[in-house]
């Protein structure tokens, strides 16, 4: 099923097709399962796709799919549902940890090819 | 740091407002905990507002009188002793002998025992129906009596109050509000003599002649007639006589100093412990503060010299320098409505003073400022009627006015704010002694931002409250003088307030999020500003809150029309209105709970709320709630949530109107409304108000009459009791009072704001709000009434819409890539023969899991 490409930066990197493009809503999040691990997929507004954990590291659940997509300043944002710590999309970290230690989430690079939306994980990870 | 090992024993004797701001006072600045405090309270309650005592007439309970928070009282170093005085003082041993029969050993005693209210020594005091006026049991006693004599003898009462002062006016005010027909007898020419001059009085007498209340001045009453051990009548000594059915004594107040004359301790000629400057008696160990100190040869009467006096002693005792500066006896008070205050040399004693007075009988207003004989340097002044100057001119008080004196007189708005003059050390807060330097350093140096700051930082305005129009007007010209705009910001992507956008996208026709972005704000927004605009559309009707591009504005709750729990499930809540629900609904509920794994817990709003919901089955779960009849609850919107009702005089023995009835018709005509906070309603059929309406935004409560209407009630972290809004309504200007006032809110208030501090920060606050539902003070009823009529005929269920729509069912898929597919981190155990959430350490034993949620039997 899945189409394994590798770039200079994505040593040893594992590819999944997840979903076409359209299936992702515009500044909203979906969960996705990519080699049984939940992944959190956000398209943003300029069709950028975004993928981090799915765990919310503050609460423990499988939530930060349906967190609000957003910006500050420049860096697209999605804050938790649960306890609402923004990160950042681009790199995992956590850019308002609302008053805790702050935690950062753990991203994944995407490739979106003719529609077709891609998740990699790193090697050894997933089963592929 | 070093915390002192055992700490000194204060014992404060006396509950009142003063104790508790020593106790407040040492708490808060004694770090090193050198002093522990025990109270004495001969109350059965905490210090409590005895200033607004007369409330309690109003509709406001004895909760609603205390003083600050609870935390005081949890302080390990304070002991608050409730219903206990104190009978002995030795001083030779240093201990307190208490009504408990216990010794307490004291390092210093501070006596803080207020006064007695002062009764007539005529004949006759002693009758059933005499009150006096001090406590709030003597409030409620009077209350009783009252109610029960008025229902036993069937005829509407007669009542007089001796003592036309500061407080027979507060009396006569409560018996007003209890409906008895009142004569205020003063033994002066005038009523409030020691505050305001004949002038004053005049118009004062007007102002509650007006009110229907009758005002006889200059008559010394001789005795109190009685049949049957109660008050019958009272006779003058001009040999006029008054039928009447209850007496208030409110001729003064003794100081309570018999702990002092028993210990051999000093008082003064009219009673009193005898204290110097720093509030010491003779004795190093004790000290006196508040009504019961004589300080300058005088008692004084007034909170807050007290407070100064408390804060003296706070100080003292942990080594501080304080003296008592002298009494401000300057008062602002709103007697029966009328405002009145009194500042400064209010009667021109200083020689060479010069008086400006305004007198208009016609707008029912007297006006006066005594002036320095150059006309320049205010020295005092009384207000009655209108007394919206006094807050700009007490603080002025021994200083240059500049301009015209008769300026200030003016109407209000047509005066100048003398703010920005106002020199450093004036005292604009005199009950926490806060000048007008600390208000603007507290802006400039320890960056506070806008009035609660200042307010929490320097505590100004947060006793009597008078001075805050003045406190945020220096506010405001501070942050602007230091180039800070005063920010009411939504967020990073908005420069409005939530009101002042509702205002633009209403006024505009803007519909969709992107538009609104684009005109108003910057960037694609937030977790702040997305939802605050979700609302205001769906406030404003632009349709389903799931449509196309409003879906992304949405909260988690309000994207999947279901509340989020702790590990990432949802709840379910059909609305049930007014509680009243059908068997066949009842085991429909309980069948799908069933089918689904759901844990089941009854809510207080009266409804049945259904957890543990993966976001997959929501669809399936509402499928069938929607088949049989039921709807969104809306317990995951910012929205009406219930309107909760007692049973009603359908059933009930003692209803007096159909609340369940009225509570079905309000929900069904409120549910789905949007608004900047939860909005909860609540229906009693009587006073008994065993729907707990009061604890509502909007609570009924019905009266043989009609219904009662209290609004800005709230429980949650900062609980509330809603204020009377309108009484005895019929249900038809009920329901538009609503109407009015919810759509008021939803346009006006901020995000997150509820009700309560809604009517709090609104300018003019209860009476505003009041004026606008009720007499269309704005010219915006009928755009009210309008607005909600649209709201109530566009209304349709988000759920049924959301599952006749497939586009909206696909947010419902667990995964992108296998919508179906549970996820397998959920993990439930059983408890009392349901499931619930596992914790860390049961996931981790593992064997305890049960299948819960993920089994469903059936669709």
């Amino acid at each position: 099923m899945s189409i394994e490409t590798t770039a200079a930066t994505d040593l040893g990197v594992r590819w999944h097709e997840i979903c076409s493009l359209k299936s992702l809503s515009r500044e909203r999040g979906a969960a996705a399962l990519v080699a049984g691990r939940q992944v959190a997929l956000f398209r943003t507004f300029d069709d950028r796709v975004y993928a981090v954990q799915q765990l919310d590291p503050f609460s423990g659940a499988n939530v930060m799919s349906r967190g609000i997509v957003g910006t500050r300043g420049d860096v697209p944002t999605v804050a938790s549902p649960m306890y609402k710590q923004v990160f950042d999309l681009r790199t995992g970290s956590c850019l308002d940890p609302v008053g805790k230690e702050p935690h950062s989430l753990q991203t994944f690079p995407v490739h979106v090819v003719d529609d077709v939306v891609s998740v990699g994980l790193p090697g050894g990870q997933g089963a592929g | 740091m070093a915390t002192d090992p055992t700490p000194r024993q204060l014992v404060v004797v006396g509950g009142g407002m003063v104790a508790r701001r020593l106790v407040d006072a040492l708490r808060s600045r004694d770090t090193d905990g050198r002093w522990a405090v025990t109270l004495l309270c001969e109350e059965p309650r905490a210090p409590y507002d005895r200033v607004a005592l007369t409330s309690y007439f109003t509709g406001r309970d004895p909760e609603d009188l205390a003083l600050g928070g609870q935390e005081l009282w949890d302080d390990p170093l304070v002991t608050l002793r409730r219903g206990v005085a104190a009978t002995a003082v030795d001083r030779t041993e240093q201990t307190v002998t208490t009504s408990d029969g216990r010794t307490l050993p004291y390092d210093s005693l501070v006596l803080a025992t207020g006064s007695y209210a002062a009764v007539l020594p005529v004949p006759g005091k002693e009758l059933r129906g005499a009150f006096v006026y001090r406590t709030i049991d003597d409030v409620a006693d009077l209350r009783t009596y009252v109610e029960q004599l008025r229902t036993e003898l069937g005829r509407p009462l007669r009542g007089a109050v001796v003592g036309g002062g500061l407080l027979g006016l507060e009396a006569a005010g409560a018996l007003t509000a209890l409906e008895v027909g009142t004569t205020v007898v003063e033994f002066a020419s005038r009523l409030m003599p020691l505050q305001v001059d004949d002038g004053g009085g005049e118009a004062l007498r007007r102002l509650i002649e007006a009110l229907g209340v009758t005002v006889r001045t200059g008559t010394a009453t001789s005795k109190i007639a009685g049949r049957l051990g109660r008050v019958s009548s009272m006779e003058f000594a001009d040999g006029d006589r008054l039928d009447v059915d209850v007496v208030v004594f409110a001729v003064g107040v003794r100081p309570r100093d018999e702990l002092a004359r028993e210990s051999g301790l000093a008082v003064g000629e009219r009673g009193g412990v005898v204290v110097d400057d720093t509030c010491a008696t003779a004795d190093p160990a004790v000290w006196a503060v508040g009504e019961v100190a004589c300080i300058g040869g005088r008692t004084l009467g007034l909170v807050a010299p007290g407070y100064t006096m408390a804060e003296i002693v706070a100080d003292r005792l942990l080594g501080g320098e304080g003296t008592f500066p002298g009494a401000d006896l300057s008062t602002k008070l709103k007697l029966l409505g009328v405002d009145v205050a009194s500042f400064g040399d209010a009667f021109a004693t200083e020689p060479g003073s010069l008086e400006v007075v305004i007198s208009d009988p016609v707008a029912g207003v007297y006006k006066k400022l005594v002036m320095s004989d150059d006309a320049r340097t205010l020295r005092g002044g009384i207000l009655v009627g209108d007394a919206s100057a006094y807050a700009a001119l007490r603080p002025m008080v021994g200083r240059e006015l500049g301009g015209d004196p008769a300026a200030y007189l003016l109407p209000e708005g047509a005066a100048p704010a003398p703010t920005a003059d106002l020199p450093e050390d004036a005292t604009v807060c005199s009950c926490n002694n806060v000048t007008a330097g600390a208000i603007r350093c507290s802006v400039t140096d320890r960056g506070c931002t806008d009035l609660t700051g200042v307010k929490a930082c320097t505590r100004a305005g947060t006793s009597c409250g008078s001075c805050l129009p003045l406190v945020k007007r220096l506010v405001t010209t501070e942050l602007e003088k230091s180039g800070v705009t005063v920010s009411n910001a939504l967020c990073e992507h908005f420069e409005l307030s939530r009101a002042q956008l509702f205002d633009v996208v209403r006024v505009q026709g803007l519909t969709t999020f992107s538009e609104i972005i684009a005109r108003h704000g910057l960037g694609r927004g937030c977790d702040i500003c997305k939802p605050v605009i979700g609302s205001v559309l769906a406030s404003l009707g632009t349709g389903h809150i799931l449509e196309g591009e409003r879906a992304t504005l949405q909260d988690t709750n309000d994207h999947v029309m279901a509340n989020l729990q702790k590990d990432g499930s949802y709840s379910v809540v059909p609305r049930i209105p007014g509680g009243e629900i059908t068997p066949e609904g009842l085991i429909v509920i309980g069948e799908v709970a069933k089918d689904f794994g759901l844990y089941t817990k009854i809510t207080g709003g009266q409804r049945i709320d259904l957890f543990g919901a993966r976001i997959e089955q929501l669809p399936r779960i509402w499928k069938r709630l929607v088949d049989a009849g039921f709807e969104s609850g809306h317990a995951y919107g910012k929205s009406l949530r219930t309107v909760k009702s007692c049973v009603g005089s359908t059933w009930c023995r003692y209803g007096v109107q159909d609340s369940v009835g009225l509570a079905i018709a309000l929900e069904l005509r409120y549910r789905g409304l949007r608004s900047p906070h939860k909005i909860k309603l609540g229906v009693s059929g009587c006073a008994r108000e065993c729907a707990e309406a009061r604890g509502k935004d909007v609570g009924v409560i019905a009266t043989d009459n009609g219904w009662n209407v209290y609004v800005g009630g709230n429980g949650g972290f900062t609980p509330r009791h809603a204020q009377l809004l309108a009484e005895d309504l019929d249900t038809e200007t009920l329901v538009r009072t609503i109407d009015r006032f919810l759509m008021y809110y939803v346009r006006t208030a901020d995000r997150l704001q509820r009700t309560a501090v809604w009517v709090e920060d609104h300018e003019g606050g209860l009476e505003a709000i009041r004026a606008v539902v009720l007499e269309d003070s704005l010219g915006i009823g009928a755009d009210l009434d309008e607005a909600m009529a649209g709201h109530v005929e566009g209304y349709e269920d988000e759920w049924a819409a959301a599952l006749d729509d497939p586009e909206k069912l696909l947010r419902f898929g667990s995964f992108v890539n296998a919508p179906d597919q549970p996820d397998d981190t959920l993990a439930y155990v059983s408890e009392r023969g349901q499931a619930r959430p596992a914790t860390e350490s049961e996931r981790s034993g593992g064997g305890v899991l049960i299948a819960g949620t993920t089994l469903e039997v059936r669709r």
